[in-house]
């Protein structure tokens, strides 16, 4: 029924500058994370490029002690519905707030690429 | 709404808890072992007696199996669930219905963890999701940020709100002589706490140590004839709505608006007649969250439903009367600590931090990052 490897083939999007998420083929519903069937349905998954188009839906910073830098982890609802972890870039982990909207970037972390968010209109 | 339940069939016969805070040389399972022999004890019972066994070990996948073989029983029953912190409110549901089936006799709740003594810290067991470990959360306490932030952002509630959650869990523990941490804490102390995970400082979290709980339950006809005063279970009821916070449904509405209403329903009763509420208060956010869900005031309203002291002692709504798993006891899961704090306080047994006249008890437990809930309600009368 489903010709998907979830995780391998979102890694390969990625790593080839991608950021991919799944729609029902039935309902059109948006899913994120990557898996072999709509959740709650069991309908098959398409794979579709994502927007990039975010808003931060919730966000905390996660304290170190000095010199270890603090950092943001956030909670971020796509504009095609489904919600994901990751963190926000290039401003101040405390300064990122509830429902500001932000945009995808492929970074590469430890040899993986992961996709991180930044302001919306900050320069790329 | 029509809930199934064999309401008052089955009692809590017998509650003990062992080495709480420090426990240096002793394992878990010693731990464990220690609280349920006096549990068995105190309803005349022993660990022969037992056919249905309801444990889980903070890191052996199959520890039911090792308490077994630790106890020397052959259950006809073991469930080994692993709902985290809820497990144990959920092993009460389990065995009031196979007591009431008839499949089993005698059932032991029994959790033991060394935690604090052997590794210094809390101790996480579960596996980094593919799709969060990248970013790093400090887990579990970032998850439970995200949802206290997003609380404060939805309804207003203020980190003095959250602090009046630990200021009154510590105000209890220091009526409770099994408490780990009973020094004075103030709200200015509170505020001055070093952050963690923002909104959450350090003195949002949990304790971590060691302990032992156990309690055995059988049905209700059998209770009478033994030696403890029965805690009878009048409802029980499970829901999980996810496992990572990404994936909560609402992260200020948890799953214990279903298990409570549910729980509620089974009972015949609501929140207006229970007198005294334990609920797993990892940390300061929860308790709030659980107050709304358990129906003790509107969704929303839970921060400025806990300020005054309204859930310190004196106030009108005692919650976590034993010092919760901010200041009496959270040796990694703290659920069954709950149900034994209920226990003693509907059979009068809670000394200085008795809620007079208490007959009605509410243990709720939440696991995962407020995934898993499970709501217990028990009665000093069938």
């Amino acid at each position: 029924m489903s010709e998907t490897r979830p995780d391998e083939d979102f890694r390969r999007f990625l790593a080839e500058g991608r950021f991919m998420i799944q729609r029902s083929a039935e309902s059109g519903r948006h899913v994120f994370f990557p898996r072999v069937a709509e959740p709650g349905t069991g309908a098959p998954l398409e794979w579709v490029e994502a927007s990039g188009r975010g808003v931060v839906h919730a966000t905390t910073v996660v304290r170190k002690k000095p010199p270890e830098p603090s950092y943001n982890v956030a909670i971020i609802e796509l504009a095609e519905g489904p919600r994901m972890m990751s963190r926000v870039e290039g401003i101040a982990p405390e300064a990122v707030v509830i429902g500001m909207a932000v945009t995808a970037r492929i970074v590469e972390q430890e040899g993986e690429p992961v996709v991180v968010f930044d302001p919306a209109g900050s320069p790329a | 709404m029509s809930e199934r339940f064999p309401r008052g069939r089955t009692a809590i016969v017998g509650a003990a808890t062992f080495g709480q805070g420090r426990a240096p040389g002793y394992e878990a399972s010693d731990l464990a072992a220690v609280a349920s022999i006096a549990a068995l004890k105190e309803a005349g019972l022993t660990p022969a007696d037992v056919d249905g066994l309801f444990f889980c070990h903070g890191v052996d996948t199959l520890g039911g199996l090792s308490f077994a073989q630790y106890l020397g029983i052959h259950p006809k029953v073991v469930d080994n669930n692993r709902l985290g912190g809820s497990a144990f409110q959920a092993y009460v549901e389990t065995a009031a219905w196979l007591l009431d089936a008839g499949l089993i006799e005698v059932a032991l709740i029994a959790y033991g963890s060394n935690q604090a003594t052997a590794a210094g810290k809390l101790v996480n067991t579960v596996r980094p999701m593919t799709y969060e470990a990248p970013y790093r959360p400090l887990n579990p306490v970032s998850s439970y940020a995200l949802a206290a932030g997003r609380h404060m952002h939805a309804f207003g509630t203020t980190k003095a709100q959250l602090g009046e959650v630990a200021v009154a869990a510590r105000a209890w523990a220091q009526r409770n002589p099994e408490a780990f941490k009973r020094d004075p804490l103030s709200l200015d102390d509170y505020l001055g706490s070093r952050l963690v995970s923002d909104p959450l400082s350090v003195l949002d979290c949990c304790l971590v140590t060691d302990g032992g709980a156990a309690v055995v339950m059988t049905r209700a006809d059998r209770a009478r004839d033994l030696a403890a005063t029965p805690a009878y279970v009048l409802g029980a009821a499970s829901e999980t709505t996810h496992r990572e916070i990404a994936w909560m449904p609402d992260l200020t509405v948890t799953g214990a608006a279903r298990s409570g209403a549910r729980a509620y329903a089974q009972a015949g009763l609501g929140p207006a007649e229970v007198d005294v509420v334990q609920v797993y208060d990892a940390f300061t956010i929860n308790t709030i969250l659980f107050l709304e869900d358990l129906g003790f005031c509107p969704k929303g309203e839970g921060g400025r439903f806990v300020e005054g002291g309204r859930i310190a002692p004196g106030g009108e709504l005692p919650v976590n009367t034993n010092g919760g798993g901010l200041s009496c006891v959270h040796p990694g899961m703290n659920g069954l600590f709950g149900i034994i704090e209920a226990v003693r306080q509907v059979r009068g047994e809670a000394g200085k931090r008795q809620v007079a006249g208490a007959k009605v008890g509410l243990a709720h437990g939440n696991g995962g990052v407020l995934s898993s809930q499970a709501t217990v309600i028990l009665g000093a009368a069938a």
